[in-house]
């Protein structure tokens, strides 16, 4: 059983220190398209959270009866039947918001984060650190998601989670959202900048010079 | 990997034993949340109806909105050839007869852009507590920019006065287009008028005279929305749509 600084280390590694969007680049075109309200990022880091860690766990669970030949298959079996749980789960309960997401849900199942994870880790380590590192690489993948989302929420639409914060001129203020910040490819420059300011703090992350 | 996880027979059983077992969790999760996830969709369209109907309050629980639609909401099904009443089973959906070539035509021309249009649509009576029909709420669709808009207009009993031009599904861009489901864009259809001498008058137009019955002041920055709007509506509420249910006013009789 790993100690509780290897736990630590797995949990919450991925945050800033190897964070699957930041630095690996992993899982950015959901990143992109649902991040325009901060409610539809949160609940989508919640949903890749959810299937990572499940995934990560059930893998690590038979990963030594998985033949290698059909691996990528098994994986991707078993994140599909997650990812359409999740799916049915937010239709019954969230109605409002799968309906927001719409089909960014149902593809979670090609996010790179949730087959890198199950590839990278859970095939070699036991099931607890697996599930412990697929909740870790979603908070990776929610902090990405939360910081660009309240950003593009509150400079686009002058709101926190539907609440006022900058009144727009529309509605009688005196802010002018702004337009460029509700598109989805405006993520591009958000994660660019983010990616930025993490290497700068943290040096360490910049690749060396070919 | 060792060798014997190898065999053709592991490899198959392995495969056959996760497919089965993840089956049983997805049918097991798709069957139990069903009835939950058909109340949500039911819900969602009494809210859209009674939103038309001005009768949604904020901050509604599903059991007010249920008893509010049960009480004051009638559906009514109209062939629109002849723009009288037909009756239809209660489960009837307007939009999945469109998909099929025996409950539907094709429009010549589909000014709206909505490749079929069905023979007999769904119209919502709405009632005050006396039972007088003081609203008729029309479901309506017609293509935006990127993809089909869905709303519901809600006319007074006179057939001609606008309440409500409600979206409820639509895919335009947020901001721009998006803005149909604006609350201030919504309120300027109050009041509007359709006909003037039997021929559809409402525009949508730039730089519109807000005291016009006939104006409604186009989206900035999303023309190709705005026009969508006004296709649908003359389409809708043309010879091919609603027109012939509007000029008979059958909910008088």
């Amino acid at each position: 059983m790993a100690d509780t600084k290897e736990m630590k280390k797995v949990l919450f590694g991925p945050i800033l220190d190897n964070n699957p969007i930041a630095l690996q680049i992993l899982g950015v075109c959901s990143a992109l398209a649902v991040t325009t309200k901060l409610e539809t990022a949160l609940v989508m880091s919640l949903a890749l959270t959810a299937v990572t860690a499940f995934s990560n766990l059930f893998i690590s669970m038979i990963r030594s009866q998985i033949p290698s030949s059909v691996r990528i298959i098994v994986q991707m079996t078993i994140i599909a039947s997650l990812v359409i749980v999740v799916d049915q789960i937010l239709k019954a309960y969230s109605y409002e918001i799968s309906k927001q997401l719409s089909v960014f849900v149902g593809l979670i199942i090609t996010n790179c984060i949730v087959m890198g994870r199950a590839e990278a880790f859970a095939m070699k380590s036991p099931p607890f650190i697996s599930f412990l590192d697929g909740i870790g690489n979603g908070l990776g993948y929610s902090f990405v998601l939360i910081v660009i989302g309240t950003i593009k929420e509150l400079f686009g639409f002058g709101t926190i989670l539907g609440f006022e914060i900058l009144p727009l001129i529309q509605n009688g203020g005196w802010y002018q959202g702004n337009g460029l910040l509700i598109l989805p490819f405006s993520s591009f420059f958000l994660i660019g900048g983010l990616i930025w300011f993490i290497r700068t703090i943290k040096p360490e992350q910049v690749e060396p010079k070919e | 990997m060792s060798a014997k996880k190898e065999t053709l027979g592991k490899t198959v059983g392995v495969v056959i034993a996760v497919c089965l077992v993840c089956s049983v969790i997805v049918s097991t999760a798709a069957v139990s949340l069903r009835s939950q996830q058909e109340a949500n969709a039911k819900l969602d369209k009494q809210t859209n109806i009674l939103e038309s109907a001005g009768l949604l309050e904020a901050g509604q629980s599903k059991e007010q909105i249920a008893a509010t639609y049960a009480d004051r909401v009638q559906e009514k099904f109209v062939d629109l050839e002849t723009g009288e009443y037909v009756e239809k089973d209660a489960d009837y959906d307007m939009y999945k007869a469109a998909r099929n070539p025996d409950e539907s035509i094709k429009p010549v021309p589909d000014t709206a852009g909505i490749l079929r249009r069905p023979n007999v649509a769904s119209v919502y009576l709405i009632s005050n507590p006396d039972g007088e029909v003081t609203r008729i709420v029309l479901p309506i669709n017609g293509s935006g920019l990127w993809n089909l808009m869905y709303a519901m207009l809600a006319v007074d009993s006179d057939g001609n006065t606008v309440r409500e031009l409600v979206y409820y599904d639509q895919k335009e861009t947020p901001g721009l287009g998006g803005e149909v489901q604006n609350p201030e864009w919504k309120a300027k259809w109050d009041g509007k008028k359709l006909y003037k001498n039997g021929e559809v008058a409402i525009d949508v137009t730039k730089g519109a005279n807000a005291n016009d019955p006939y104006e409604v002041d186009a989206l900035s920055g999303a023309t190709l929305t705005s026009n969508g709007v006004q296709n649908t509506l003359d389409y809708w509420l043309g010879e091919n749509g609603f027109g012939p249910y509007l000029k008979n006013q059958p909910w008088k009789s």
